[in-house]
């Protein structure tokens, strides 16, 4: 599986440490907060509301450098706006994946 | 130019903000969660530019640029590339950012807008030569924003240190800019300058008593080397 980065988060800060420590900060508060509200959604077997986090959650993968799971996650959003789950297993193995590197990454 | 950003999403309006600092004209004077929130600072104030997301809960970006009576320049950031179609059929909407938003794409989102906003500024503030106004209107710049005044409005105009006191028929208008300023662009067959501090509208005077007229409820003073010119100017009988 490919591996998180923060290479679009150094570009973006263009050196600003102070940018990348907030940027990080807010992505280890709020990554949990929307993981959480997917599964809540899961369990209520929601396809819009589904859709609806996975949608956000996409900003945070592409974010992460995670270019081919973006691209999953694309793919798994349309499929639960046309009524089906296909590819629930694989993002939620991105899913796992952002936690493993949010949790071990220093602010 | 003002802007907001509008962005269910911490880490969107953190990024998109970060983005606006590398450019020095681009201020962002609010951030909002949901595009309610913005509706109503909306309602009360004006900006040159919204930042603003579509895809947010109970009311979309699309919702609110179709709740806006006159809704300023919209750049749309997203995480969804099929809405561009839509997205331009809304005149006020004049890029789309296609999320993770790179600096390189920013940029010229933000070019565009500022070419945009002159165009839209450019045609009502011409060069032209003193007295030579070719239109009715003239436009002042107030906390960046660019306020039209109809000069046949204007009864007077003070002179107050740095700044000057534009007065009309319906309000008031403090600007930083100097009388020698104003005078070129006012028409001089309608105003004067009586006093070293005032430029009056002659149509405007009520009455002259020796080296004072009476406009509105403002007596101006007139200084002895501009009264005969004003003399001249009314139609005496």
């Amino acid at each position: 599986m490919e591996k998180p980065n923060l290479n679009y988060v150094k570009e973006m800060s263009g050196g600003d440490a102070e940018f990348e420590k907030t940027i990080v900060g807010i992505l280890k508060m709020e990554y949990p907060q929307e993981k959480a509200i997917y599964y809540k959604s899961v369990e209520e077997n929601d396809l819009k509301k589904i859709a609806d986090i996975v949608h956000k959650l996409k900003h945070k993968i592409s974010i992460l450098g995670l270019l081919k799971s973006y691209e999953l996650a694309i793919g798994y959003e349309k499929s639960l706006l046309s009524g089906s789950m296909e590819g629930k297993e694989d993002f939620e193995e991105i899913l796992q994946n952002m936690t493993d590197y949010l949790e071990n990454l220093e602010v | 130019m003002n802007c907001i950003i509008i962005d269910d999403e911490i880490t969107a309006r953190v990024v998109i903000a970060q983005l606006c600092r590398t450019h020095d004209n681009l201020h962002v004077v609010e951030e909002f969660p949901n595009a309610i929130q913005a509706l109503k600072y909306l309602n009360q104030n004006e900006v040159d530019l919204i930042f603003l997301d579509i895809h947010m809960p109970d009311f979309t970006g699309f919702d609110l640029i179709e709740t806006l009576k006159n809704p300023p320049k919209v750049i749309l950031t997203t995480s969804d590339a099929n809405f561009a179609i839509q997205a331009f059929e809304y005149k006020c909407i004049i890029d789309y950012l296609v999320k993770p938003i790179t600096a390189e794409r920013f940029d010229k989102a933000v070019q565009k807008a500022e070419s945009l906003i002159v165009q839209d500024i450019e045609p009502v503030a011409p060069l032209r030569k003193r007295g030579e106004t070719s239109g009715k209107d003239l436009y002042v710049n107030i906390d960046r924003r660019l306020i039209k005044i109809d000069m046949s409005s204007v009864y007077l105009v003070e002179a107050k240190g740095d700044y000057i006191q534009i007065k009309t028929d319906n309000k008031n208008y403090t600007v930083h800019s100097t009388l020698k300023k104003i005078e070129e662009k006012l028409p001089d067959h309608t105003f004067l300058k009586v006093h070293r501090s005032y430029i009056i509208n002659i149509k405007k005077i009520i009455d002259i008593e020796d080296n004072s007229v009476l406009i509105k409820k403002d007596v101006i003073p007139v200084s002895r080397s501009n009264r005969s010119e004003l003399m001249k100017r009314l139609n005496l009988l």
